[in-house]
């Protein structure tokens, strides 16, 4: 048998119990485990030393099926879990040597681990994504539109187009911003992600708005309302959830 | 207003902002050995590299 190393997925109260995560696959369709170290618990499972190594995963992170696998992998363990208890979810692709490595952990860090979990507590996170709508590069028009003109160089139509479309994206990043400050009003925590390249948000549009907010489990029918209020012709958004509090259970020592 | 909420549907880059950017840092006894940012950076490299052999930016 080959060495084996352990993924930690994320850490909870240690009240967590066995059957509750029995039914779950973790990576390499690994069976979840729990180590309880009161007050906090880890999930980990054992994943394959040689391809969980230092050189594998830099490799791994340059391969697309490879990372999705292992962030698929991760995520739902992550939210299975969320599901039924507060949990601090852990960055991707952290592993320990064994399990006494694991409890030194829980031991060392059990105060921040509580903090962490103290702020999460019967919250979860939402994330929104905002586009500017008609801000996709155009082809150039063919046939001239007649309020142009014959006299109207290609040149000028073209910036025309493109002053147009700089306006447009203009008023999306406006209204970008006014919807994220009335969601800080409205929620206990927000955070910004930097906006995703077109390529990889697979939008025509160019996006102005990536966040996450925290707010009380269930208590999404306020922000629904406000996202809806600014979904329009110029920006058009994109609201996720509930998702575990990927973006706000982190540790004092991490800010 | 698009809401997406199931698992399948999740977005790989969605996830991705959370699992490379967010989550609790620990110092494990391996782990990426590069800083937020730059594995963000570099992941995001592989999926612009592997998306644009599919599809014309």
């Amino acid at each position: 048998m080959s060495d084996e190393v352990l993924y930690l997925y994320a850490v909870t109260d240690s009240n967590i119990e066995d059957a509750e995560v029995i039914e779950m696959r973790a990576i390499d369709g690994a069976p979840v485990q729990v180590i309880a170290e009161a007050p906090v618990a880890a999930v980990v499972s054992a994943v394959d030393a040689e391809r969980f190594s230092e050189s594998a995963l830099r490799r791994g992170m340059e391969d697309l099926y490879w990372l999705e696998g292992i962030a698929r992998a991760h995520n739902a363990v992550v939210s299975d879990l969320a599901r039924q208890r507060p949990v601090a979810p852990v960055r991707l692709a952290t592993m320990f040597a064994n399990i006494e490595n694991v409890r030194t952990l829980l031991r060392v860090r059990a105060e921040d681990f509580v903090a962490a979990l103290d702020r999460i507590r019967g919250r979860c996170e939402w994330a929104l994504k905002g586009f500017s709508v008609g801000t996709e590069p155009q082809p150039p028009t063919t046939g001239l539109p007649e309020a142009l003109g014959p006299g109207r160089s290609y040149l000028q139509r073209r910036r025309a187009e493109r002053d147009s479309r700089d306006r447009r994206s203009q008023e999306a990043v406006t209204e970008a911003e006014a919807v994220h400050d009335r969601l800080v009003q409205l929620t206990l925590a927000s955070r910004r992600y930097p906006p995703q390249d077109r390529r990889l948000s697979g939008q025509r549009d160019e996006m102005v708005l990536n966040s996450a907010y925290l707010l009380p489990e269930g208590f999404d029918t306020e922000i629904r309302r406000v996202v809806n209020e600014y979904d329009g012709v110029r920006l058009r958004l994109e609201l996720t959830g509930p998702w575990a509090p990927y973006s706000f259970a982190t540790l004092e020592s991490d800010q | 207003m698009t809401v997406a909420g199931s698992r399948d549907e999740l977005a790989l880059v969605d996830l991705l902002d959370r699992l490379l950017a967010g989550g609790v840092v620990l110092t494990g006894d391996v782990t990426i050995s590069l800083a937020g940012v730059d594995l963000v950076q570099i992941s995001l490299r592989a999926l612009i590299s592997s998306v644009s052999t599919l599809v014309e930016p």
